[in-house]
């Protein structure tokens, strides 16, 4: 009976022992690790949106503004998304839509579009979808170039209504074996341009105030 | 001594190969099968894995004897929880990319039933020296299946092997990469493929031992 009674004092301690070396070992992993966590997301973030910029632009200093901004028709997302403004000493020089392409052919397709300050697309980038591999995964530049193909296209040019896959009589290929892929991504990006095009002036302004108030760092 | 050693012996050949967790136990299956898509995948979550087992099997065996046994499994699992996170955590900073790859699965090695299989037949009643080559002889194996399975798919799926090996050993070990020039066939990398690899590699084990079974007759 004491036998047992000890026993149990002393399960009790090594338990103690054993959760507040793990309290603390696990303190002392998240200390090493929360800013090179943070580093990491952010030069992904980096990575990202200089995929979509001019390259022009690259290896300036610029200044990058976060704003939210919200959409259902022309984002695509019923909740807010990001738009990011990228300034040259105060003056916008390129912004980068995150929107999303309802009509992905498994799910919604999440896309980045970076549009010039001519209003011209300097790149677009699938960042998360569900595509059909080896089909509607073409949409990946690391598997084929067809999303380049939207870079430097405008509004004017091809005209608006030409703004479809060649199958719908439009000015786009289309991914063989994925046309409704390739419709999704088509509209998602006209429509991430039509946004622009009737939002440029409050994105803008907005980017102009915030930057005034907070200085986020350089890109 | 001789016995004793010759015991640890036949721990270590049955954890690495006659009873492999995965091969024969056919548990951990489900991480198996999902990050498999190339060997560097497969190395890095089975080095994960085989730290974790090795660990926990070496502070559970230590501390056996002062604990109850109703209290055993449970410390096991916060032993392993904590190291877990800890291993998820410290792989995010370092290994960035490769950590984006495995996603979840270094987390859910906290959930693997085969670190429970581990603690109930080992840790908790066996020696530390023991326990201690049965974890590893344990994390050895899953991690040389991980590995094989990997580097099967990423072979046949797309033609390559350790590929990408700079995100777990810097850059110098961009080297490593082999190229067999030929484009792969894509159903290797997709879930049917991991199953194929799998059946596969089970059938050459079949191979392997058949004849020993047979001859033991």
């Amino acid at each position: 009976m004491a036998k047992g009674e000890s026993n149990v004092v002393l399960t009790a301690v090594v338990a103690g022992v054993l959760a507040v070396a793990a309290f603390f070992g696990v303190r002392a992993a998240y200390d090493f690790s929360h800013e090179r966590i943070a580093m990491n997301q952010r030069a992904r973030l980096v990575a990202r949106l200089n995929s979509v910029l001019d390259p022009a632009l690259l290896g300036h200093d610029l200044t990058t503004t976060r704003l939210s901004f919200s959409d259902v028709e022309l984002l695509g997302s019923s909740t807010p998304i990001d738009v990011f403004v990228l300034s040259d000493h105060g003056q916008p020089v390129a912004t980068v839509l995150t929107s999303v392409a309802p009509h992905g052919y498994n799910a919604p397709i999440d896309l980045i579009v970076g549009v010039g300050a001519d209003s011209s697309v300097t790149g677009v980038r699938a960042v998360r979808y569900r595509e059909t591999p080896g089909l509607g995964d073409m949409i990946n530049r690391d598997k084929s170039s067809w999303i380049e193909q939207f870079r430097g296209k405008s509004l004017l040019s091809p005209a608006r209504e030409t703004w479809l896959v060649k199958q719908d009589k439009g000015q786009f290929d289309s991914i063989t074996g994925a046309t409704v892929t390739s419709r999704a991504v088509v509209a998602a990006v006209k429509n991430a341009l039509l946004y622009f095009e009737q939002h440029r002036d409050a994105i803008y302004n907005a980017a102009r105030e915030t930057a005034v108030t907070e200085h986020e760092p350089d890109l | 001594m001789s016995p004793t050693s010759n015991n640890l012996r036949t721990t270590v050949v049955d954890k690495l190969w006659r009873n492999n967790l995965t091969f024969v136990q056919l548990l951990g299956l489900s991480p198996l099968l999902a990050v498999t898509t190339s060997a560097v995948n497969g190395l890095a979550l089975g080095l994960a894995t085989a730290a974790v087992v090795l660990l926990t099997n070496i502070v559970i065996s230590l501390v056996q004897r002062a604990v109850a046994p109703a209290w055993r499994i449970p410390l096991f699992i916060l032993v392993a929880a904590a190291l877990v996170t800890g291993v998820d955590l410290v792989s995010n900073a370092l290994f960035d990319d490769l950590h984006e790859a495995l996603g979840l699965y270094i987390a859910l090695i906290a959930a693997n039933c085969a670190l429970v299989a581990q603690a109930d037949t080992v840790a908790t009643r066996r020696p530390v020296v023991e326990a201690t080559l049965s974890g590893l002889a344990t994390g050895l194996g899953a991690l040389g299946v991980l590995v094989l399975l990997g580097g099967l798919r990423e072979i046949t799926g797309q033609g390559t092997l350790f590929a990408g090996m700079a995100t777990l050993f810097g850059p110098g070990a961009a080297a490593l990469r082999l190229n067999f020039h030929f484009s792969g066939m894509l159903i290797a990398l997709l879930p049917p493929g991991a199953f194929f690899g799998v059946a596969a590699l089970l059938a050459l084990r079949a191979r392997l031992t058949q004849p020993c079974a047979d001859s033991a007759q």
